[in-house]
């Protein structure tokens, strides 16, 4: 099943960006209009689409995923909360699709972690105060480098530890799909399902 | 002796296939419900080249892309017809049961789960959307996954989780009249921010959730998620039971009877340990309505939009002051005094037919000042106001009476806000542009809507419900 496998991700020194903002949810990452989309479209080009572009549909200058100097983003430095609302996976796959691979927040939406997990993106939590320091270092230098391994990010001279479930952890260093973990246990599924079955007849619909 | 257990606990462990060495749990899934949006998790499996494994606990409904309008002709948008095409094929393709766009129990997806009795208490439900928690008003963990859940679902009937911590938020006292579900929904997460949940389980208890009936539970744990919660839960009880009997798919006779048997043992122990508690008191609830563009920026109707000149924290100053730019206000305004271009009754927050009635009690017999969109939150829901009168209530006081599905909630099927207008909504979210681009939404209960519709600005609804319902 090797082509159900992601890229591993172990390092990454790449171009980064700062977003000085609390609760980006996931209808300012990918409006909703964009979800009828399909993946294999690319979706890249749809990332902050009402905050890169004003209403004439030209770049707002002033956004800083905008500033020519920061072509080739790979690592996004967020505040509190990033990701929170819609569970729509395409805010993972419009981040994944633009390029970048590790986005960092103080905390981040549940369903978006999990999205971020199956697609690839490291989502690094930071305290309160690294944060600040990360936007800005970033800020300076436009870069950052990211180590899962270590659980570091740095920036210029400055080196940040994150967190991230250990779990989630594993498995994007090694690119793991779950479904192929699943599949291993098949046969435990199955023989809960009958036992299932017999313990709780009232769960299946009736009608 | 035992441990005292939660509800959550009892409802988890029933569902935990196994506990892996990483500390995720591999859980079984009752019920999955798929829409027009699962088509991601469709595609994957279809990557894969493998079949659904269990269609009969897997069950499709069209209401993110459906028409409000015109149902009888062709969706004349080829991007909408598509999504609502897609879902059709994809059921019908792995056997599973679709209730589409010309069935009579389509509606909203968490509003027709509990309507068809297909979301009973004790189960583990999913949904490839963030709002699934509403099922837990019955007694349920119900968790919104993403489109590669939704696969890993639609290919096992199961889907890892790590076990979220448990929290109880206890409301106590009385509501006073004119306050509903929505105001103590939104008072909760004003107290806790949005964030506040984050990686719990929120079970609702206390005297005036208990006091709620089902329709307002339902609203109460729809709204858990913009608490940052992975699920909200309601202890199943006589309402519960009363509300389940009788539906489609609800069990029957002696298996109804077993069934009540079970969910009696569920609600949490009376020294259960939660993780985190919080409580409020239900006399001291306002209602409410949002300034800003989260719904933590909730505020008792008789309140001001904030100074953030006034904030010591200047990050949020700045956030406060980013909000006050895209809705349009300025600072320490009566919230009174925001003047309203629209309204919108409808969504799975709050679009349930004691939803539509609260809101034509305050309309009955009174005009609109603002245009306004009225549609309920299932098929079902429709037909039943219609035998009320209540959609000639709302036509006569000038609103439009529409089909039922996501419409104006997030305006996939065309049914948007226009850039820079403002709408008085009963939905769950005042994101930037969530009721389409520049839009600006004030979030309240659909009572709150209507006193917005007859004067033309938020307005608190009590004194117009003087010698009424
Ligand atoms: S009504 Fe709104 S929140 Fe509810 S399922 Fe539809 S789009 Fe989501």
């Amino acid at each position: 099943m090797q082509q159900f496998k992601m890229q591993p991700f172990k390092k990454l020194d790449g171009v980064a960006v700062s977003l000085r903002r609390d609760n980006v949810d996931t209808d300012q990452v990918i409006p909703a209009r964009y979800l009828k989309v399909p993946r294999a479209e690319g979706l890249g080009d749809t990332l902050f689409r009402d905050l890169r572009y004003d209403a004439n549909g030209n770049l707002r200058p002033d956004f800083p995923l905008n500033d020519p100097a920061r072509k080739g983003v790979s690592v996004l430095i967020g505040r509190k909360n990033f990701g929170v609302g819609s569970s729509r996976e395409a805010a993972v796959y419009a981040l994944v699709d633009y390029g970048i691979r590790c986005v960092v927040a103080t905390s981040f939406g549940d369903i978006f972690a999990g999205n971020a997990v199956n697609n690839g993106l490291v989502a690094a939590i930071v305290t309160a105060e690294d944060i600040e320091k990360l936007l800005s270092a970033v800020e300076q230098t436009g870069r950052a480098e990211v180590d899962l391994e270590e659980q570091t990010i740095k920036s210029g001279n400055y080196v940040v530890p994150f967190t991230i479930d250990p779990a989630r952890k594993v498995r994007l260093l090694n690119g793991w799909d779950d479904l192929d973990l699943t599949k291993q246990y098949a046969r435990e599924i199955e023989a809960f399902a009958a036992k299932d079955k017999a313990a709780r007849p009232w769960a299946v619909p009736a009608g | 002796m035992t441990r005292p257990l939660t509800l959550f606990d009892k409802l988890w462990t029933p569902h935990e296939i196994l506990k892996a060495d990483n500390g995720l749990s591999l859980m079984w899934v009752d019920r999955h419900y798929v829409h027009e949006g699962s088509f991601q998790g469709f595609d994957k499996v279809e990557a894969r080249g493998e079949k659904v494994a269990r269609p009969d606990l897997t069950f499709g409904i069209a209401d993110h892309y459906v028409p409000t309008y015109s149902r009888n002709r062709p969706i004349a948008d080829p991007s909408l017809a598509n999504m609502v095409r897609q879902i059709q094929e994809n059921t019908a393709k792995h056997g599973i049961m679709l209730m589409g766009l010309d069935d009579p129990r389509q509606g909203i997806v968490h509003v027709v789960g509990p309507e068809q009795g297909l979301t009973i208490p004790g189960l583990l439900i999913v949904c490839g959307d963030s709002h699934t928690a509403t099922h837990g008003a019955l007694g349920s963990i119900a968790i919104g996954i993403g489109a590669s859940e939704v696969s890993h679902v639609l290919l096992t009937q199961t889907f890892w989780q790590k076990k979220p911590k448990r929290m109880r938020v206890t409301v106590d006292g009385r509501c006073g009249p004119g306050i509903g579900a929505k105001d103590i929904a939104l008072s909760i997460i004003a107290k806790i921010g949005t964030n506040g949940a984050q990686g719990h389980a929120v079970e609702y208890a206390g005297r005036a959730i208990r006091a709620l009936t089902m329709e307002g539970r339902l609203t109460l744990c729809n709204l858990a998620i913009e608490a940052g919660a992975r699920t909200g839960m309601v202890a199943p009880d006589e309402t519960t039971y009363a509300y389940v009997k009788g539906r489609p798919f609800a069990p029957k006779g002696a298996d109804f009877d077993r069934a009540v048997a079970v969910w009696q043992q569920l609600p949490s122990d009376p020294d259960a340990e939660f993780d985190t508690e919080v409580s409020l008191d239900a006399s001291a609830i306002a209602p409410v309505v949002t300034w800003g563009t989260s719904p933590e920026d909730t505020l008792p109707i008789d309140g001001a939009v904030p100074d953030p000149a006034q904030l010591d924290d200047p990050a949020r100053a700045q956030q406060v002051q980013g909000a006050l730019d895209y809705m349009g206000l300025s600072p320490r305004q009566k919230l009174t005094d925001i003047r309203v271009d629209r309204v919108f009754i409808g969504s799975c927050t709050n679009a349930r037919i004691e939803d539509l009635r609260a809101a034509a009690a305050v309309l009955s017999g009174r005009k609109a000042k603002v245009p306004g969109l009225v549609s309920a939150g299932s098929t079902m829901v429709k037909h039943q106001a219609e035998q009320e009168g209540l959609d000639k209530i709302f036509t006569e006081a000038g609103l439009t009476w529409a089909e039922s599905g996501c419409s104006m909630c997030l305006g996939l099927n065309g049914d948007i806000v226009p850039p820079g207008e403002r709408c008085a909504s009963t939905t769950n979210r005042n994101f930037r542009g969530r009721q389409g681009p520049g839009a600006r939404t004030h979030l309240m209960s659909p009572a709150m809507v209507a006193a917005a519709a007859v004067t033309g600005h938020l307005a608190d609804v009590r004194p117009m419900l003087a010698g009424r319902a």
